[in-house]
């Protein structure tokens, strides 16, 4: 199929940037949408112009790194998925794809469709752990009975990939399904207990402090989640918020 | 000739790392304050080492290249950890966990390494749990475990089809807490490019800033390369698009020795590729064969038409399947190790038994699996006299429950319902345990530089078994390192701080220039990745799956070929000082266009097949066996350790030779 690519192009933070039209031909149904922008990048280095700088490391899905606001949807048209798993069979010959970067106030642009995604770093060293030593001289692992139930909901939670579509989506630029999914993951099992306060305030100040907006219950995060990471944990989250703000 | 010593403790093999921790030299708390290690890569082996070295007091600088620590490429492992920990009572125990590593690595491992591994490798579960990892528990509560090849227990743990994601997920959070305390600094987005030695000790490294082009230096008391696997000189394998070699072939060109690259895991359950434009393989976890039983036609004319597409596998009736990893391997059946599984795959297929178009790949068939199940299922939710509809249905459930993600996967890359429908799979480059020797301490050859996880050579020898690499990548950076590393350590408390403007670094940041110039001012005509393309096909061609001394010999020249035409006629746009991610891989495919010479040469040197590595010249003629690969313990019973001399293929041979004390040398046998 042939394309007509609409790509936001930036030298550099400072630079202003813009939309930039680019032309595809004879691409396959089985590329995924990275090795078409593969294909495009190819041809610009062919013709001596500087490629299309995008993010993208593990192209199975997991790692988190992709990124891309294709046609106005984070990770574009498909849903549960990265953008290295969606496959251009999703588009039809002769289309027109925009393809933007994640837009948010805490995510300022690095390059092109690169963005700066650090702060949700931040948002976990502010207590998105337990404090155990890794020296080894822990109790033995079946020592702590876990029903299958919790086991799994938790393991729902960490599922997330902490890419940032969720913000990206939201028109809050909210990280609440990204910081309630961590939360909850610990909140559900009992290890998680001991700390369980200050790391809900911690890390609920520190989403604060890095300019992340509220949630207002508009649900697109979910949607676009690669992971479906359910809403489920942002109640959560706000729960275990008031349970420690009213313990003080 | 040799100068590798391995310091392996004396001892009974079970008393060697505890007599070796009991009189190890400390570091005091307070004199750790005042060293700095340098830690290269965050995955299971960096991410935790980093966490734990920082714990113990120690300054860690750690480096990825990715925007974030967490996106390393461990994250990406899907079915599981071995641990000896015995929960399903079925026999297992360090010795056990110690002798199917040795074995299933085809006896070219060393004893010591891995009986540490099998020992520290309960701990690594305890550890994990109390960190919150959500392993997979059953009804009772208690952790669950599945089963892996080429083992006959069920000792391993996982987390859905995530186990990978979720062990890195903890290291990362380990990470987090000394992040949050200033005892990690961490430097995502950063590459490093050399290594600086003074007085022959590895004293820092020169980083590059991938966002800002910018050339740093970083000094330390002692640095760890923890950068993972080579799998990438393939171009095409199930690593990440940025996992390079960089790190460790730069250590080695400055004096670390490169041990058995030809150790090379082609893993036997891979989506198939589709196309030339392909950047990339995606791997079916090995925990697919516990469920999955693999197949291809009898019938040469069936085969024939399902590559034409004129016959769908569910039409083939059973008697004209040929599932010929029970046929051949009946004691372990589909589940053999993986260098057995690939090359029965590759076998079938040369033969002309391929399923798809390309005619490379066979099934992976979950229907006797979920009929198995679904009438488990009816039972307990005591459903008398089930549907054949019912009964998928309940079968489906479980299997989504196992492998859902994977399944998942599957289906969006292929665009085929794999409940339904059998999967389609193929060999692919997926994991190297060849890379920098280490002795005992997981120190090289050059004092102060530690290597640790895939990138090392020491626990796999010449095939891993599933699910050991996130053992080993947490037991080196948990529990080994952070024991080892003091010895060294201990006799570098006066050293004080490493200055950074010394001569030596001037000259090792000097060469990184230059290199960087050289490819921005070349102004070549062809891409980086025309040449790792072209590098791919010589390395799958000739020093793939089956080797013989004509290809392994002409690969030599090719990539000599290739490496001089890069060096005439690459093209890297933009500039040095922004981010650029086409200079980025030019560097790496220049050390991968040195790496693969080295590789073909080490695969040309050991004239014997074992375990990943097949010399089409050494296999059993006759007999039971016939056709199976053949060791030979006289002649190959070592390690080779390349020493750099300028050259790749003039690299200098050391062989640490391997004795076996405590397992019986055998033929190893699936039969």
């Amino acid at each position: 199929m042939n394309l007509t690519l609409k790509i936001w192009r930036q030298k550099s933070p400072e630079d202003k940037g813009k939309m930039v039209e680019y032309k595809v031909t004879d691409i396959s149904e089985h590329m995924s949408f990275l090795e078409m922008l593969d294909v495009l990048n190819e041809q610009l280095v062919e013709a001596n112009e500087e490629p299309v700088a995008f993010d993208h490391d593990c192209r199975e899905g997991i790692c988190g790194m992709c990124s891309l606001y294709i046609n106005g949807e984070a990770h574009g048209p498909d849903r549960g998925i990265t953008t290295c798993q969606l496959h251009m069979r999703m588009f039809n010959d002769g289309d027109t794809i925009y393809i933007e970067p994640w837009r948010a106030k805490a995510f300022p642009v690095i390059k092109d469709l690169i963005v700066d995604r650090t702060a949700l770093d931040r948002i976990q060293q502010a207590g998105g752990f337990i404090s155990v030593n890794t020296s080894g001289n822990t109790q033995d692992a079946d020592a702590i009975l876990i029903s299958k139930h919790a086991a799994d909901e938790a393991m729902d939670a960490a599922t997330c990939i902490g890419c940032g579509a969720c913000v990206a989506t939201c028109k809050n630029s909210s990280a609440m399904l990204f910081v309630g999914a961590k939360i909850s993951q610990y909140a559900l099992l009992p290890q998680g207990q001991i700390e369980a306060s200050d790391r809900v305030l911690n890390m609920v100040r520190q989403m604060d402090l890095e300019g992340f907006g509220n949630c207002t219950n508009t649900g697109a995060c979910e949607i676009e989640c690669p992971k479906g990471i359910s809403l489920v944990n942002i109640a959560r989250m706000n729960r275990e918020f008031l349970k420690a703000s009213l313990k003080g | 000739m040799s100068v590798l010593n391995s310091k392996v403790p004396e001892g009974p093999i079970k008393d060697k790392w505890t007599n070796y921790k009991d009189k190890v030299n400390l570091v005091n708390p307070a004199n750790k304050r005042n060293l700095d290690i340098i830690v290269i890569g965050t995955g299971l082996a960096g991410g935790s080492a980093s966490a734990t070295l920082a714990e113990q007091g120690y300054n860690v600088k750690a480096f990825c290249y990715q925007d974030s620590p967490r996106r390393a490429h461990s994250i990406a492992a899907q079915g599981g950890i071995n641990a000896s920990k015995n929960y399903q009572g079925d026999g297992d125990s360090d010795y056990r966990l110690f002798y199917d590593t040795v074995k299933g690595g085809d006896y070219r491992s060393r004893e010591a390494n891995v009986y540490r591994l099998a020992e520290v490798s309960g701990n690594i579960i305890d550890q994990c749990v109390s960190q919150g990892v959500p392993f997979a528990r059953d009804y009772g509560g208690k952790l669950d475990n599945r089963s892996f090849g080429g083992v006959l227990v069920s000792r391993t743990f996982y987390a859905k089809g995530q186990t990978g994601q979720q062990l890195l997920l903890g290291a990362y959070s380990a990470m987090n807490r000394q992040i949050a305390r200033g005892k990690i600094q961490m430097f995502n987005r950063h590459e490093m490019l050399d290594i600086v030695i003074i007085d022959g000790k590895a004293r820092g490294i020169i980083a590059r800033n991938l966002i800002t082009g910018e050339l740093e230096r970083h000094s330390a008391h002692a640095v760890v390369i923890a950068s993972g696997g080579y799998g990438n000189v393939y171009y095409l394998s199930t690593n990440a698009m940025g996992s390079n070699a960089t790190a460790a072939w730069k250590a080695h060109k400055r004096g670390a020795f490169f041990a058995n690259p030809c150790f090379t895991q082609i893993h036997p359950t891979c989506i198939p590729r589709s196309g030339d434009y392909q950047s990339k393989l995606t791997l079916m976890s090995e925990s697919l064969r516990n469920d999955g039983r693999i197949w291809v036609p009898k019938k040469l004319e069936d085969a024939k038409a399902l590559q034409q597409g004129k016959l769908k596998p569910t039409q083939i009736p059973e008697e004209n399947r040929d599932y010929y990893l029970e046929r051949r391997y009946p004691a372990f059946g589909n589940l053999v190790p993986r260098d057995v599984a690939s090359r029965a795959a590759k076998e079938r297929c040369d033969a002309g038994y391929g399923v798809n178009a390309t005619g490379e790949a066979v099934y992976l068939d979950f229907a006797s699996a979920i009929q198995r199940y679904g009438k488990e299922q009816a039972n307990i939710h005591g459903i008398d006299n089930p549907s054949k509809e019912k009964i998928t249905e309940l079968g489906e459930k479980v299997i989504e429950e196992k492998y859902g993600n994977l399944f998942q996967m599957y289906e969006k890359i292929v665009d085929e319902n794999p409940y339904k429908t059998p999967m389609m799979i193929y060999p692919a480059t997926h994991y190297t345990m060849g890379g920098l020797w280490v002795d005992y301490n997981l120190m090289t050859t050059v004092p102060g530089l530690y290597c640790i996880g895939e990138a090392n050579f020491s626990d796999h020898g010449a095939n891993r078994l599933g699910a050991s690499a996130l053992m080993q990548g947490l037991a080196d950076g948990y529990f080994v390192l952070p024991n080892t590393i003091g010895d060294y350590l201990s006799n570098e408390i006066r050293t004080g701080k490493i200055p950074t403007d010394t001569p030596e670094f001037d000259a090792v940041e000097k060469d990184v220039k230059e290199r960087i110039n050289f490819f921005i001012n070349n102004k070549g005509t062809k891409s980086v990745d025309y040449f790792h393309k072209k590098l791919g096909k010589v390395m799958w061609d000739k020093v793939g799956m089956s080797r013989n001394e004509k290809g392994l010999t002409e690969a030599m020249e090719e990539i000599k070929a290739i490496r001089e035409e890069f060096w005439k006629d690459v093209k890297v746009t933009g500039a040095e000082n922004e981010l650029n991610p086409e200079l980025e891989k030019a560097g790496r495919v220049a050390d991968f266009l040195e790496l693969g010479e080295l590789f073909a040469k080490d695969a040309l040197d050991r004239n014997e097949s074992c375990g990943g590595h097949y010399r089409e010249e050494s296999v059993v003629k006759e007999g039971e066996q016939k056709g199976e690969a053949l060791r030979d313990d006289k002649n190959y019973a070592y390690v080779a350790a390349w020493e750099y001399t300028g050259n790749p293929r003039e690299a200098k041979l050391h062989k640490e030779p391997l004795k076996f004390e405590f397992i019986e040398l055998k033929q190893r046998s699936y039969k």
